[in-house]
């Protein structure tokens, strides 16, 4: 039962949302479901730690799922704070209604209650449905503007993480099909079971499972070569699913991968899956720093970081010593928390100049004379003078995306950079580093341009509302106090990092 | 059911939906396409049926009229809907007809090298056609990639998830019932989303070309 209420909490939040829809009493409800969630994964964090895995028939929960249950409470803590205001100013906008607003609360409590799921479930196949119903429930988000450009992303979204996740369903069956004709008698899809006894699984056939299961799994993930999807979701998303998705959503799919590497290290030997996740690591970052380089929009600024980020997760599984994977999950804990602040900020920073676009340049851009009639939108400049409280926190956002101290990005990107070196993986390590570099030095002067420079002449003086003030500072804020200290954190991370490594 | 006729009927139902696979790779009338794809539907049911008889699991055969209600059912009533207000004809896919076949027979080439460890881990009347299930698997994949209309690209889907779940039964006859429940619900679910996407899509860009789609790029 215990197990149970994290799936629970948010699924009986959609069903008042269902039921009593969007007015002033449940406005609050999301917040707390979200309290509720993060403390169940602490309080089933403590219980992991002093007594060790709890199973309950197609559930378990050991330090790995308990540490992503609190991931997904923290993320989704802040983006319940802010969707109030955010949600507010659409419908004042008239860009939303009472009913889009309830059609949004259902959707984004089923997509918690699905993501809670997936890190709960001790078998692949539950694992698996819990992942796809993620994708079903999040494409109507994506899709919830009409607009073109709205069902273009829902379309590629549901299109390409469909089918790789079709293809990490051929993973399973075909992974089945080894454990049933395993050495030792046959086994079921049960992760730790497989884990344990994957010695027994036949080489040839494991390997097409687990490569299939890494591209499937890395599709959602965003990882290349089938990441096509991401930014657009992201940016088409409202603000604060855009958080749940690229602060949360990814890391799910990343720790699938991780579960899926253990069984892959046991069976095939670290050097396979390692491989495989370095190339995958290595091509997402070159990815993402070309397409950043001469980015003019900000949402899919922030979408590029996060292949950035999820490519250094998968390097750091990829590295596979428990120096690097406690880095990854560290790595997925402040990402999270710095990416939800960051895409509330970039939600908020479009309802106040209702442009994504970043100016060119400090000079606006003139009219083309072909273009006569044709609307030439200035992207946003200026921010710092305009909004000086958002442009803070999306400035000390973006400082902690590329890893400046005391923020915790900067603790577990040195972790995975110093374990790469010291396992032998430097040459990925290397090329990693310099990726990472031009990614920051870009993501640093685009910001500059949005945040700095004249501000265009509007008497816009909207001020920022409180909760969403609120919802920022506190993410950089636990962010900062992480990478200070991880106190009591530490040894959960152990733990979960013992169980990534297949030691229970 | 002696091995004989069992070890012929799997072939003739694996062979059906290699042909189905391949006509609808070749064929560009979205009607033909969805009534091919009806009858993949049925050929995999059929299959599944075979195993059935030849285990004699009545769960076998509950999965086997479940399937051929959906995929040869509800699936094309839905795309046929779907149809009725979108385009007729695949015009210009990326890859033309003669491409395709060839590229198809290179598949079933590359399906076969890919799937012999598959096959020789435990030989068997069924787990030999293994190797047609992932060449429908890889012919779907080829159809997503290549075709621009947006049912054409569902079709696509459809099929890869056909040849998935004809490789889920010749492997084991099936893996848990709970996950096979599952997974069919979400076919049906993508299928539900994708198809609300093609009505949307008409709504927004007049037509489902998916070469309207170039509002989002880098």
């Amino acid at each position: 039962m215990m197990i149970l209420t994290p799936i629970l909490v948010p699924l009986l939040a959609a069903l008042v949302f269902a039921l009593a829809g969007w007015r002033r009493s449940t406005v609050w409800l999301g917040v707390g479901s979200a309290a509720a969630m993060l403390s169940l994964g602490v309080v089933a964090a403590m219980s992991v730690v002093t007594t060790g895995p709890h199973d309950a028939g197609p559930l378990r929960i050991d330090a790995l799922s308990a540490f992503m249950l609190i991931v997904i409470g923290a993320v989704a803590l802040i983006a319940a704070v802010a969707t109030p205001a955010h949600l507010r100013a659409e419908i004042t906008a008239g860009r939303d209604t009472a009913r889009t607003a309830t059609r949004h609360s259902v959707l984004v409590h089923l997509f918690l209650a699905a993501m809670a799921m997936a890190v709960l479930a001790a078998d692949l196949g539950l694992l698996w449905v819990a992942i796809e119903a993620t994708t079903i429930v999040t494409a109507f988000l994506v899709g919830q503007r009409r607009s073109r450009a709205g069902v273009e992303a829902a379309w590629k979204y549901v299109v390409i993480c469909s089918t790789g996740i079709a293809l990490a369903l051929l993973g399973i069956i075909v992974l089945n099909h080894a454990a049933r004709h395993a050495a030792g008698g046959p086994l079921s899809l049960d992760l730790a079971e497989l884990g344990a006894a994957a010695a027994g699984l036949d080489g040839d056939v494991t390997r097409i499972a687990v490569v299939l299961l890494i591209i499937g799994f890395g599709t959602k993930a965003g990882l290349a070569p089938l990441h096509a999807w991401l930014p657009d979701a992201h940016s088409q998303a409202p603000a604060p699913v855009s958080a749940l998705m690229s602060g949360v959503l990814l890391s799910v799919a990343g720790y699938a991968i991780l579960r899926v590497k253990v069984i892959s290290d046991v069976a095939l030997g670290a050097g396979f899956a390692r491989a495989l996740l370095a190339v995958m690591a290595i091509a997402s970052l070159a990815v993402a720093a070309s397409l950043l380089l001469a980015q003019r929009d900000y949402k899919r600024l922030l979408a590029y970081s996060s292949m950035e980020h999820m490519a250094l997760v998968a390097l750091g599984a990829a590295i596979g010593t428990p120096l690097a994977l406690a880095a990854v999950l560290l790595h997925i804990l402040g990402h999270g928390l710095v990416k939800a602040s960051l895409f509330v900020g970039a939600g908020r920073i479009l309802q106040v100049t209702g442009t994504s676009r970043i100016a060119a340049q400090a000079q606006p851009v003139t009219a083309n004379p072909g273009s006569v009639g044709l609307l030439v939108v200035d992207g946003v400049r200026g921010l710092a003078a305009r909004q000086p409280l958002l442009a803070g926190g999306f400035g000390f956002g973006v400082l902690a995306l590329i890893g400046f101290p005391p923020f915790s990005v900067f603790a577990s990107e040195l972790g995975i950079v110093r374990a790469g070196f010291a396992a032998g993986l430097g040459w990925a390590t290397a090329a990693a580093l310099v990726l990472v570099l031009v990614i920051a030095a870009a993501l640093v002067s685009h910001t500059s341009r949005m945040l700095l420079g004249e501000p265009p002449d509007t008497t816009d003086t909207s001020s920022l509302p409180a909760t969403t003030a609120v919802a920022i500072g506190a993410a950089l804020l636990a962010c900062a106090l992480i990478g200070i200290a991880t106190g009591p954190l530490t040894t959960l991370i152990d733990l979960a990092a013992d169980t990534a490594m297949g030691v229970r | 059911m002696n091995e004989t006729l069992f070890t012929q009927l799997v072939d003739l139902t694996a062979g059906a939906m290699l042909l189905t696979a391949v006509l609808i790779l070749w064929r560009r009338e979205l009607a033909v396409i969805v009534r091919v794809f009806a009858l993949q539907g049925l050929a995999l049911a059929g299959l599944v049926a075979v195993l059935a008889a030849h285990e004699d699991s009545g769960e076998l055969w509950a999965i086997a009229v479940g399937i051929g209600v959906l995929r040869a059912g509800v699936l094309p009533y839905l795309l046929r809907r779907a149809l009725a207000v979108a385009a007729r004809r695949e015009t210009a896919p990326l890859v033309n007809v003669a491409a395709s076949l060839l590229a198809a027979a290179v598949l079933m080439m590359l399906a076969y090298v890919v799937s012999a460890p598959l096959v020789s881990l435990a030989p068997s009347p069924a787990t030999r056609a293994i190797p047609v299930g992932v060449a429908v698997v890889l012919i779907g994949f080829f159809v997503l990639v290549t075709r621009r209309r947006a049912l054409s690209q569902v079709v696509g889907f459809l099929l890869l998830d056909n040849g998935i779940t004809a490789v889920g039964f010749l492997t084991t006859a099936g893996i848990d019932l709970a996950v096979e429940i599952g997974v069919s619900l979400d076919v049906l679910l993508a299928v539900l989303v994708l198809q609300l996407l093609t009505t949307r899509m008409r709504e927004a860009f007049g037509d489902t070309d998916l070469d309207g789609l170039r509002e989002l790029r880098d």
